[in-house]
């Protein structure tokens, strides 16, 4: 444990002031202004001469604009000016991607707005500043533009082969990187080949993760204010930090001028991890026209144009012993990167890669990813970032080995986990697992489920023939989170750290504000810490004001993703705390006449050891250190403080997910009928705030199951962009869930927290697929693509193996099981 | 443009509008009441939903015309004033005490919709809330503190759960709030 301000601190935990706040479910802070409309929403802006910012969107995905003519826009109404992409080309530079995840990465750059040729439908073409919001939409139309089109490339598995038409004119293929980790090479396993050339049995499968939109309910918006060469941008976003440095160096606005603000902020699920052409179009319009600009978007530019998730072809190979044992794990993949590489695109699928062995002692490990540009909206973080796609292949696979060797699916699990006494244990992938018990998650979540009552039933409906047939599926998963210690980071050569920063002051009447350097957006940061500093300070939680999201005011901060907020920011609050206590531990020794030594601080008070009665609270203090007429030689009449923290390591949260699921034979109808998770996020600030994460998790990872799919037609047009046709879930499409928790803190910070933000959305997805075929298998079903439409299930039971869709565009399940010595193409059929 | 009248929480505006104009936007951008939010384009979400002569209403797909001597009701006209939570509105009071919102977008429009469906049945099961709030979209919280809200304010509004809301649900183990869970198996689509 090393705080990056002190390099040379002893590596022991701080010591945690005993909790009372911390563990209760203390009801949120945020909420006063939420559940009365009190809220301040982006959009809700308004500033006197502000002007309006619409957008024109290319209709065709691939294309060379031969005309544009946008005379007749600037004749209309309240119109004040219009711009093209050649208008702006000297000085919008590129939007930042700021992961090469190899050093020779192609990255052809991604203009703010198209210049002379358009790569995915919904790019910017032209726009129009107006007075009002309609002003400017009205003026879309008068524009006229012509498209010369180009072949559309859509499908990664075409993109790759040789002669594919190209995305990008300047580039010699459609790969951007090919990005490889080996654990042989890397020393941290077995030589891959070797263990699969010696295994008893290999199982192959091929697994597509369905393209899906994060779809926050809060539509992405951007204010920005000129003031002479100031710029001050509320922009709903989860990064205003990072938003920052970005927008000053695509700008060339420099840092120190530019201010940005998150107000409040409705959603983000990664989907607002992202520098947005419109946000630096915002800027740039406000240095020309000197006017405070704002733009909101539509529902269905947003789906349209914000960034997707996931997308990815997995072939995913298992060596293993005939006794169950596994030897080795191969992984290859096809990441669709989309038309551009955006913030964190490419990284997304590396940040996977070490996440494929899962909780399970693999001896040998090789990972391999192509990224692949095509001509659709660009992918980059949806909650998980990787770690859904790793989990889903693990645990979809771990069943089919299962299958393979007559093996009961837990039974061949535990066989392979990693003891609750190995920890800590380092994977094959390189990493260091902290803590956890797999063996008792597992155990309380067959308990929450009502595990044997469930089987019985379903051995009595499979023994009946009833129409309705039930399976259950599991996900014994754990996840990286935390992110990210700085050096690993950069030897992933991420560009930025992983640090968070906190600070808090003491104001005079004994009131605390506390500074975070992560930003939320849901998440319920300002109760959480405010329970973590009422503890540490001995405080009235009441008397803790949270401020957060303003780069005026949190100066430094790398914001929320990647379950990192508490796990690292709520550590950099605790480090800051205890140098708040440090500073007052001299001012209070010397008010009191003692020495620090003989102090003692307990619930918010300074006392003299054995003099029982006698003290001084650190609120007065405050109020002593405020009028500084009586305080020590040598200190500063300030007990505020600052903290930076950077972990070094990783935090893995686990669990064991149990989804029961009826299936309808007749109709292809699947319903969940129990979900039971058990998930151990180490210490827990609030049960009630874990349990809704938990929730909201299980809700997008049960999506992805059963409901979502960014759907492109033939021409590279989005069929599913309205909340009419993309599905995500109404609260009668969704489960009760009954969900617990395992505690076995993490050591790798002070609080033990792990992280919880991700967990269900990671873990649920292959127990929900797990238990549809579980249900099904016997009829000889072998995989059912995501989602699991009724169509889907119903062709698969009627035609078997994966429901006849044969067409690699459409079908995840052309598996073989090499013990069989078949090859993929002649294995389609496969009735097992 | 065309002359409306029209109360909108309690009290009265006199307004020309565009005949274009949504409800919604001339909520949000003639009377500043922008408690009340914009989710879509086609009805789905729910987010902007009102009351329209007490009824709950998607007020995207009400042109502000034909508000005209009308009375609408919006979040920020159910609460007894303030924020304090003796004045707010029980609905408004247990998706507090249940955790029913995070980012709170959709929060305006389901706490409306679920007002409405609180005076058509009083005392909704938990399958019956689900239906009741399909309209409504929530990224957030998988919905189920959204039910055990709905109900646990249903309860409050028939007199049944008076006295110290922090009671419930448990103070850890939020998961044990058996009041609002009468039929777990019940709950799927």
């Amino acid at each position: 444990m090393t705080a990056v301000e002190d390099p040379a601190a002893p590596d022991t935990l701080v010591d945690l002031a005993p909790a009372k706040e911390v563990g209760q479910a203390r009801r949120r802070k945020e909420d006063a202004r939420l559940i009365t409309g009190k809220t301040q929403w982006t959009d809700n802006m308004v500033l006197p001469g502000m002007l309006h910012l619409a957008v024109l969107r290319s209709p065709v995905a691939h294309g060379r604009i031969t005309h544009l003519d946008v005379s007749a826009a600037k004749e209309r109404p309240n119109v004040v000016a219009v711009y093209t992409g050649a208008d702006l080309a000297e000085e919008q530079g590129s939007l930042p991607c700021a992961w090469p995840v190899t050093p020779d990465m192609v990255n052809p750059g991604h203009p703010s707005i198209a210049v002379d040729r358009v790569n995915h439908v919904g790019e910017a073409v032209a726009i129009v500043v107006a007075r009002s919001r309609t002003a400017a939409a009205d003026a879309l139309e008068a524009i006229d533009i012509d498209y010369e089109p180009l072949p559309v490339v859509l499908d990664m598995e075409q993109a790759v082969q040789e002669g594919s038409p190209l995305v990008h004119d300047s580039t010699t293929s459609n790969t951007s990187y090919h990005f490889v980790f080996d654990a042989g090479e890397a020393g941290t396993g077995a030589d891959t080949e070797q263990a699969f050339a010696d295994a008893e049995v290999t199982v192959s499968r091929r697994f597509v993760q369905q393209r899906l939109i994060p779809a926050f309910m809060e539509p992405r918006s951007v204010v920005v204010q000129p003031s002479g060469d100031n710029y001050t941008m509320w922009s709903s976003t989860q990064i205003p930090h990072i938003l920052r440095v970005m927008a000053a160096m695509v700008t060339g606005i420099p840092e120190h001028k530019l201010r940005v603000i998150a107000p409040d902020v409705g959603g983000g699920f990664g989907g607002k991890l992202q520098v947005n052409p419109e946000e630096i179009l915002c800027l740039l319009l406000a240095r020309r026209l000197g006017k405070p600009i704002k733009w909101t978007e539509t529902r269905g530019e947003s789906l349209m144009t914000a960034h997707h998730g996931r997308d990815q072809v997995q072939f995913i190979d298992v060596a293993a012993d005939r006794d169950g044992t596994v030897r080795g794990l191969r992984v290859r993949l096809l990441a669709d990167m989309g038309a551009y590489l955006r913030l964190i695109t490419p990284g997304v699928p590396a940040l996977g890669a070490f996440m494929f062995p899962g909780i399970y002692k693999f001896p040998a490990y090789r990972f391999e990813c192509d990224g692949v540009f095509t001509n659709k909206v660009p992918t980059d973080a949806y909650r998980g970032a990787g770690r859904p796609e790793a989990t889903f292949a693990i645990e979809r696979i771990m069943d089919e080995l299962a299958v393979e060797l007559g093996m009961d699916p837990l039974e061949l699990r535990r066989k392979n986990w990693i003891g609750a006494e190995e920890f800590p244990f380092t994977t094959v992938a390189g990493l260091e697992y902290d803590s956890g018990d797999y063996a008792q998650a597992t155990d309380e979540a067959l308990q929450l489920l009502g595990y044997d009552e469930l089987r019985a039933e379903q051995q009595r409906r499979r023994e009946s023939g009833d129409p309705v047939q039930l399976g259950i599926g599991f996900s014994t998963f754990t996840e990286m989170c935390g992110l990210a210690p700085s050096r690993v980071l950069g030897s992933l050569a991420f560009g930025a750290g992983g640090w968070e920063s906190a600070s808090i002051r003491m104001l005079p009447t004994g009131k605390v504000e506390v500074v975070t350097g992560s930003t939320p957006h849901g998440q319920g940061h300002e109760t959480a810490w405010s329970q973590i500093v009422a503890d540490q300070l001995g405080v009235p939680f009441e008397d803790v004001e949270v401020l957060h999201g303003d780069t005026a005011i949190s100066s430094r901060g790398l914001d929320t993703y990647g379950s990192r907020s508490l796990v690292v920011g709520g550590t950099a609050v605790v480090k800051a705390a205890e140098k708040v206590v440090q500073k007052a531990r001299k001012i209070a020794a010397h008010l009191l006449e003692a020495s620090e030594d003989d102090l003692e601080f307990t619930g918010g008070k300074f006392s003299v050891r054995g003099t029982p009665g006698a003290g001084i609270n650190i609120q007065e203090v405050a109020l002593a250190i405020f009028a500084a007429h009586d305080y020590p030689e040598g200190v500063e009449p300030s007990i505020d403080a600052e903290a930076t923290f950077d972990p070094e390591n990783f935090s893995f949260p686990h669990g064991t997910h149990i989804c029961a699921m009826e299936v309808d034979t007749e109709t292809g109808f699947v319903k969940i009928r129990k979900y039971a998770c058990v998930d151990d996020v180490g210490t827990i600030v609030n049960p009630l705030i874990v349990e809704g994460q938990v929730h909201g998790g299980l809700a997008q990872g049960i999506a992805q199951a059963l409901y979502e799919e960014a759907i492109y037609d033939a021409e590279g047009n989005l069929t599913t962009g309205s909340f009419v046709d993309y599905l995500i879930p109404a609260a009668s499409d969704l489960p009760h869930f009954d969900t617990g928790n395992t505690v076995h803190a993490a050591t790798s910070n002070p609080l033990g927290a792990k992280g919880v933000g991700e967990a269900g959305c990671i873990a649920s997805t292959p127990a929900v697929v797990n238990a549809a075929l579980d249900a099904v298998r016997h009829l000889g079903v072998t995989d059912i693509r995501m989602p699991l439409t009724p169509e889907r299930v119903w062709r698969a039971i009627h035609s078997g193996g994966d429901g006849g869709d044969r067409d690699p565009g459409l079908s995840n399940a052309q598996g073989v099981t090499s013990s069989e010595a078949a090859v993929a193409s002649s294995t389609e059929g496969d009735q097992r | 443009m065309t002359q409306i009248n029209v109360r909108v929480d309690g009290a009265s505006y006199s307004d020309d509008v565009e005949p274009r104009t949504l409800l919604v936007h001339y909520l949000r951008e003639q009377l500043g009441k922008v408690g009340t939010v914009v989710g879509c384009d086609t009805s789905n979400c729910g987010a902007c939903t009102v009351h329209l002569d007490g009824q709950a209403v998607k007020s995207c797909t009400v042109l502000a015309v034909q508000t005209d001597g009308c009375q609408v009701t919006t979040i920020e006209g159910i609460a007894g004033g303030g924020a304090e939570r003796a004045a707010l509105h029980p609905v408004q009071r247990a998706f507090h005490e249940m955790h029913g919102l995070q980012c709170g977008f959709c929060t305006p429009g389901m706490i409306m919709a679920s007002i409405d469906l609180l005076k058509e049945n009083p005392d909704p099961s938990d399958s019956e809330v689900r239906e009741g709030i399909e309209g409504n979209l929530c990224r957030c919280t998988g919905y189920q503190n959204i039910v055990r809200a709905v109900r646990h304010a249903a309860a409050e509004m028939r007199g049944e759960a008076e006295g110290d809301p922090e009671a419930s649900p448990a103070v850890v183990d939020t998961a044990a709030a058996e009041h609002v869970i009468d039929e777990p198996m019940a709950a799927q689509a």
